[in-house]
């Protein structure tokens, strides 16, 4: 009898080793396949970052732009490329980046995609606060960004407690920020409509997002917000993909809930905001990049790093499209939005048809 | 009899106030429409004289005054009809429905609107008004059909939430397709805010010709499909035992709406939120009869959206503020209490 039992120990020991190992493989393939497709993320922006600099009115040789990018002078490129073509490039990358951290961290923390910034007001916020900032009160750089952190955060703040009544349901919230982003839309609007002396151009930076005429001076303010905030926000990676499994859960694996969500709102509203601040609600950014990045990485893992690289990725691609692709040149908001529109009813359709947590 | 529909609309339980208090109610609405019409044309950039405007509204238009309160009067008239036609697509939407979040502009049926006519302007050389409105009528018709099966998708079928979603979701999709086709146009992107942003600043006894004739038809069949909308709002299995063909009675009052809102965004933009506070309102004071809230949420938008754009006139002198805004502001906040008081339970 205690014979058979140790056979049976012993068959069921190894039948668990069989499964752990299975498990573990799987895990290994799967790490093994993030960390491929975000290399490959990654050069993928590094090469569409060189060619953004070389490709234009004028074709300038890669060996042209690393010496304008080294300080040398060479004839009609360190214009070009160096005032242009560089800043212009940096930034596309910067708020592309900006805007998947950002959008990835809410839809993450509310578990569910339609909670991106950019639905749920908080960029509509960022974007009306700036437009007031630079057209009605003619602020520098620095004060129309501190402006628009101030209002995003607010946004978030109103947002969240108008949507509290025995917790905060997603759609409920969602429908929330829907109303409250149409607001600020109009703000936005009235004050576009209030400067004369804007040109259409300018108003649709503030309307649908676009990196013309994108200087130096945009540009900066998003990377110092970068270097502080991203590090921030990864080092809560971890806790909030955890926070994931609901609050009581992973407050029992040990994480501050509310402390990860607070640290990860402010950092995530701040990102979204600089780079609103520096080239407008670029339409939609925030919304796919997640999604988009789940789709191709799979669900291991925290979403943060793959999902500002797809953002980079679409925002570079978007404005290579929207400047070279047709007989008129697009802001980059209008490509995005034009591809995010259908996502987005589409995500809507799926949700509905799978009865899930719409 | 006397509870309607408990489950959404928990306050308004009454299907008809007593006779007296509905009749001082009509009073009251008929008489602030009035004054905030004679406000409209009295108040402007322009100050003029009470003289000047009884002269104008005889039809002299002798002394600069009376000119400017000459232009005024086709503002103010396009502000009472396309008032008027929102808040009565919005109520029979409403009804249609059974979605207290129902409303042209959050359902997309507006901007749908919108994005037609843009589209045939930009690649079909549209120039006509009439063309517009046939073409801003297909379009919302088309996005009412859309969004109405996007949002009914799944368990449950169009429970307010997810119909306000999808309504809301397509109508950001369009919004961004209709950016999209303007700005590539240079030619025709001068009149960008118009198809963004509603208005009335526009307007011309010309304009006003072309879209009567529909807003009368559409007119017509919202009210005469008042009944009808009372019988569904028993539910589709009582209002089908009292011998109400359901899907039609659904089809012919959704035409109407459509219609109204087609030919109001032709002329005006999308214009959002008017359609969802006034019937709010209405069934506040008349209670939930149909017969009753449907002509009453005419005269109540009217009021209010003609007063909406003596408001714009007036806070930001000399400028103006379009209407479409103004009402997104009074609106909003309405919309979030009403989205509040759901229960989420019901998706």
């Amino acid at each position: 009898m205690e014979v058979l039992e140790a056979v049976t120990d012993d068959r069921i020991d190894r039948r668990v080793d069989a499964i752990a190992e299975s498990v573990a493989r799987s895990r290994a393939r799967r790490s093994v396949r993030r960390r491929v497709v975000i290399a490959l993320l990654g050069v993928s922006v590094i090469v569409v970052f060189a060619i953004t600099l070389m490709v234009g009115n004028t074709f300038y040789s890669p060996s042209e732009v690393v010496r304008v990018i080294l300080g040398h002078e060479v004839d009609g490129a360190t214009f070009t490329v160096g005032r242009l073509r560089l800043p212009r490039g940096v930034l596309a990358v910067a708020a592309g980046a900006c805007f998947g951290f950002g959008g990835v961290t809410f839809q993450t923390m509310l578990r569910n995609p339609l909670a991106s910034p950019d639905i749920i007001g908080i960029t509509s916020g960022a974007g009306a606060a700036a437009a007031f900032a630079i057209v009605m009160l003619s602020l520098s750089e620095t004060q129309v960004s501190i402006f628009a952190i101030a209002a995003g955060l607010g946004v978030a703040l109103l947002v969240y407690t108008l949507s509290f009544k025995d917790g905060v349901a997603g759609t409920r919230l969602i429908l929330i920020g829907i109303g409250i982003a149409a607001m600020l839309n109009s703000v936005t609007a009235y004050v576009l409509s209030q400067a004369a002396e804007w040109d259409l151009q300018q108003a649709t930076r503030w309307l649908a997002g676009s990196l013309n005429g994108s200087t130096w001076s945009d540009t900066v303010p998003v990377l110092v917000a970068m270097t502080v905030l991203v590090p921030v926000l990864l080092i809560q990676a971890r806790n909030l993909t955890m926070t994931q499994l609901g609050d009581d859960t992973a407050g029992a694996l040990g994480v501050r809930v509310e402390r990860t969500r607070i640290i990860a709102i402010v950092a995530a509203v701040g990102l979204i905001a600089f780079a609103t601040a520096a080239c407008g609600p670029i339409a939609f950014v925030a919304f796919l990049s997640g999604p988009i990045a789940a789709r191709i990485v799979g669900t291991t893992g925290s979403l943060l790093i793959p999902s500002a690289l797809v953002g980079a990725l679409l925002v570079q691609v978007a404005d290579l499209c929207g400047q070279f692709a047709f007989d008129t040149r697009y802001p980059v908001g209008v490509i995005t939005g034009v591809l995010g529109a259908p996502y987005l009813i589409y995500l809507i359709v799926r949700t509905n048809r799978a009865g899930g947590s719409l | 009899m006397t509870v309607l529909d408990h489950r959404t609309e928990p306050d308004v339980a009454v299907l008809r106030r007593p006779a007296r208090a509905r009749a001082a109610w009509l009073l009251v609405a008929v008489g602030v429409l009035l004054v905030v019409m004679l406000a409209s044309v009295a108040i402007g950039s322009r100050a003029v004289s009470w003289s000047e405007v009884w002269a104008a509204l005889g039809g002299a238009q002798d002394t600069l005054g009376e000119a400017a309160v000459s232009k005024r009067i086709p503002r103010t008239l396009l502000a009472v009809l396309v008032g008027a036609a929102l808040a009565l697509a919005g109520a029979v939407m409403q009804g249609v429905t059974r979605n207290p979040l129902a409303d042209p502009g959050i359902l997309g049926v507006n901007m749908g609107a919108s994005l037609a006519v843009v589209i045939g302007i930009a690649y079909f050389q549209m120039t006509s008004p009439t063309s517009f409105i046939w073409v801003a009528i297909a379009g919302s018709a088309a996005s009412a059909v859309f969004v109405y099966a996007v949002g009914s998708l799944g368990r449950g079928g169009a429970t307010p939430l997810k119909l306000a979603l999808a309504g809301a979701a397509s109508s950001a999709a369009f919004a961004s397709l209709v950016s999209g086709v303007v700005l590539g146009r240079n030619d025709i992107a001068g009149g960008v805010t118009s198809w963004q942003i509603g208005g009335v600043g526009g307007a011309t006894y010309e304009k006003l010709g072309y879209m009567v004739p529909f807003l009368a038809v559409g007119f017509v069949i919202c009210v005469l499909s008042a009944r009808g909308l009372n019988s569904l709002a028993l539910g589709d299995e009582l209002a089908a035992g009292l011998g109400q063909n359901v899907a039609v009675t659904r089809a012919v009052a959704a035409f109407g709406a459509v219609v109204l809102c087609g030919a109001s965004t032709a002329i005006a933009g999308p214009i959002a939120f008017v359609g969802l506070v006034v019937p709010h309102a209405c069934r506040m004071l008349f209670g939930a009869d149909h017969r009753w809230v449907l002509p009453m949420s005419a005269v109540i938008g009217a009021a209010l959206l003609t007063a909406g754009d003596v408001v714009g006139r007036v806070i930001a002198r000399p400028q103006e503020i379009d209407v479409g805004i103004i009402t997104a502001f009074l609106g909003a906040p309405v919309f979030i209490y009403i989205v509040r008081r759901q229960k989420v339970r019901e998706l």
